[in-house]
């Protein structure tokens, strides 16, 4: 498998992380590497292997639907980048 | 007082030979001191600390101690506490002062331990070396020119240079053993679903597990009775009887098969760490113990495995930071979507943009089935390695890292060489086995050598009882760098 420049772009567009045209190019030298050590795992037949998702084999609990959390709004949003009148404040979206 | 282990202090705090507030004071005294010269804590909070400190002495006073009461403990800055900054060694957080306790806080603060700070440690925990850290790289006190580890390279390297008696770390693929292996302490990851993951900053969600470090394995069985426990608030905690970790320890070793992993033992381990590895193992011979040769044929497979799951965990756990709720948020920014792309760019360092990019790329469309389903099919293999392996052993060793200590810059721009440290560590988090690692000896530059101990599912008492026994023989474990 050989990635391009423009694959290091697009997956940095997916992550939503900005990058310019040398990270871009610094990035592609070291992602091939780490993909030729990722890539001998395709030397092995898996076909008759169930994936294993986790170390466990546990199943999701369930619980009483009842209210556990208190109102804490006020320390939560202590910390935001922006808030007014308790909302969370982001660039517009919608025109 | 420093260069007591942590049951010792436990036992001067219950005879009331020292206070919690002494013993607070002079610890928080000579981080002062000589955190300049290690960089293993992020964070000292003399006052909160202190305050935690007069409780505990009224809990003392009032006949409610347990083993930790009054016990500093330093705690890894992914874990949340609240009031005090949470960064997980990243600029993304570098304002974070977490607003709750993670469940393996809260279970310290219970039963009167200390927060005696917050330990440095490679960003978001993605790092073998504590050189990607925001805030500075950290210093192994056995030679300040050599790496502690990673990613708890701040706590390992704070338990050695007696800066805490114990100290917290999490492990994704190594990040407890390698850095204690190291710094030449002990530390153990257990049993997947042991410890809450509540709080305690996520990487990859189905790796990372909490656990001790400390200097002996007696001392990491009084931390492990408090990190232990069912946590609803965590999905994947595990709802078990409880158990005393330390009812073991006196155990002889005699009929104990020690299980050798032939690919262990093969090419990429240096002569230093064989050589202390052999002579530990004779010392298990001489108690008791016989050793039969096992093998583990999938073994090569767990670094390429780990490094599609763990970035793969990654890229969706750290996709919350986003510049919204919490954390760095650029200062101009056009839109929305360029308000995420330059908070996070800004945000992340070289490595965690690195694994996300990873993560991101396996998991896009076309190359799921390739990479994700591929590696968690290869993820069973190397599972059922070790099931048959522990029908010839009830326990397995090998040397924890190939290597000593490597030099600080020394592989810093080369991750592949990097993330190789790893390679006899990962397999643990893959399968969910509890693991841990003790000093056995000195190598190259006079650097510490550990010796990993992989335990079955849920064997942390008797692993403990395993690094107990040895180290009532030998004295690797009160080796002081200072």
């Amino acid at each position: 498998m050989t990635l391009t420049v423009n694959d290091v772009k697009r997956i940095a567009d997916l992550a939503y992380i900005e990058i310019d045209k040398d990270e871009a190019e610094a990035t592609l030298t070291q992602l091939s590497g780490i993909f030729n050590l990722i890539e001998t795992m395709q030397a092995v037949d898996t076909s008759s292997v169930e994936p294993m998702s986790h170390a466990q084999s546990v199943v999701q609990r369930l619980r009483e639907d009842e209210v556990t959390e208190t109102d804490q709004r006020e320390l939560c949003q202590s910390i935001a980048p922006q808030v007014e009148a308790g909302l969370y404040l982001v660039p517009q979206v919608i025109e | 007082m420093f260069n007591a282990s942590l049951k010792q202090l436990s036992d001067q705090l219950a005879e009331k030979k020292i206070s919690s507030t002494e013993l607070t004071t002079e610890f928080l005294k000579r981080i002062k001191q000589l955190n300049s010269e290690y960089n293993a804590f992020i964070t000292v909070n003399e006052e909160m600390s202190l305050d935690q400190a007069r409780s505990a002495d009224q809990m003392i006073a009032a006949g409610q101690a347990s083993a930790l009461t009054g016990i500093p403990i330093a705690q890894k800055d992914i874990f949340c506490a609240k009031g005090w900054l949470t960064t997980c060694g990243s600029k993304m957080l570098s304002n974070f002062v977490s607003p709750y306790d993670a469940g393996v806080i809260e279970r310290f603060n219970q039963v009167g331990a200390i927060n005696i700070g917050k330990t440095n440690m490679d960003e978001f925990a993605m790092g073998s070396s504590n050189e990607t850290s925001y805030y500075g790289l950290v210093k192994n006190p056995w030679d300040l020119s050599a790496v502690p580890g990673g990613s708890s390279g701040g706590a390992a390297s704070a338990v050695a240079a007696r800066l805490a008696p114990g100290a917290t770390g999490t492990d994704t693929g190594g990040s407890i053993r390698q850095p204690a292996a190291l710094c030449g302490i002990s530390g153990i990851k257990p049993t997947y679903g042991l410890v809450s993951r509540y709080g305690m900053i996520a990487f990859a969600s189905s790796l990372d597990q909490g656990g001790p470090m400390a200097r002996s394995a007696e001392d990491l069985a009084l931390m492990l009775n408090v990190m232990v426990g069912f946590d609803p608030r965590d999905s994947t905690s595990l709802q078990r009887k409880v158990e005393d970790y330390a009812r073991d320890l006196q155990k002889p070793l005699s009929g104990l098969r020690i299980g050798l992993p032939k690919e262990y033992f093969a090419e990429g381990m240096s002569k230093d760490v064989e050589c202390a590895i052999e002579k530990a193992l004779d010392e298990y011979r001489k108690l008791g113990a016989e050793t039969v040769e096992i093998s583990l044929p999938n073994a090569s497979l767990s670094i390429p495995v780990y490094y599609v799951l763990a970035p793969a965990e990654a890229s969706s756990n750290l996709s919350r930071f986003d510049g919204v709720r919490y954390g760095h948020r650029a200062k101009s920014y056009s839109d929305l979507g360029d308000m995420y792309r330059k908070s996070r760019a800004e945000g992340f360092g070289p490595e965690v943009k690195r694994r996300i990019l990873i993560g991101t790329y396996v998991l896009s469309h076309g190359y799921y089935d390739a990479y994700y389903i591929k590696a968690q099919k290869l993820r069973r293999l190397i599972a059922q390695d070790f099931t048959q392996a522990y029908q010839q052993c009830d326990i397995i060793m090998g040397p924890t890292t190939p290597t000593v200590a490597f030099n600080l810059g020394e592989k810093s721009g080369d991750p592949i060489q990097m993330y190789l440290s790893d390679i006899y560590t990962s397999a643990a988090n893959l399968t969910g086995l509890p693991a841990m690692s003790i000093p056995v000896g000195f190598g190259n530059k006079n650097r510490p050598i550990g010796l990993h101990i992989i335990g079955n599912y849920f064997m942390e008492a008797q692993m403990l009882n395993v690094a107990h026994q040895y180290q009532q023989v030998t004295d690797w474990h009160l080796k002081s760098p200072v």
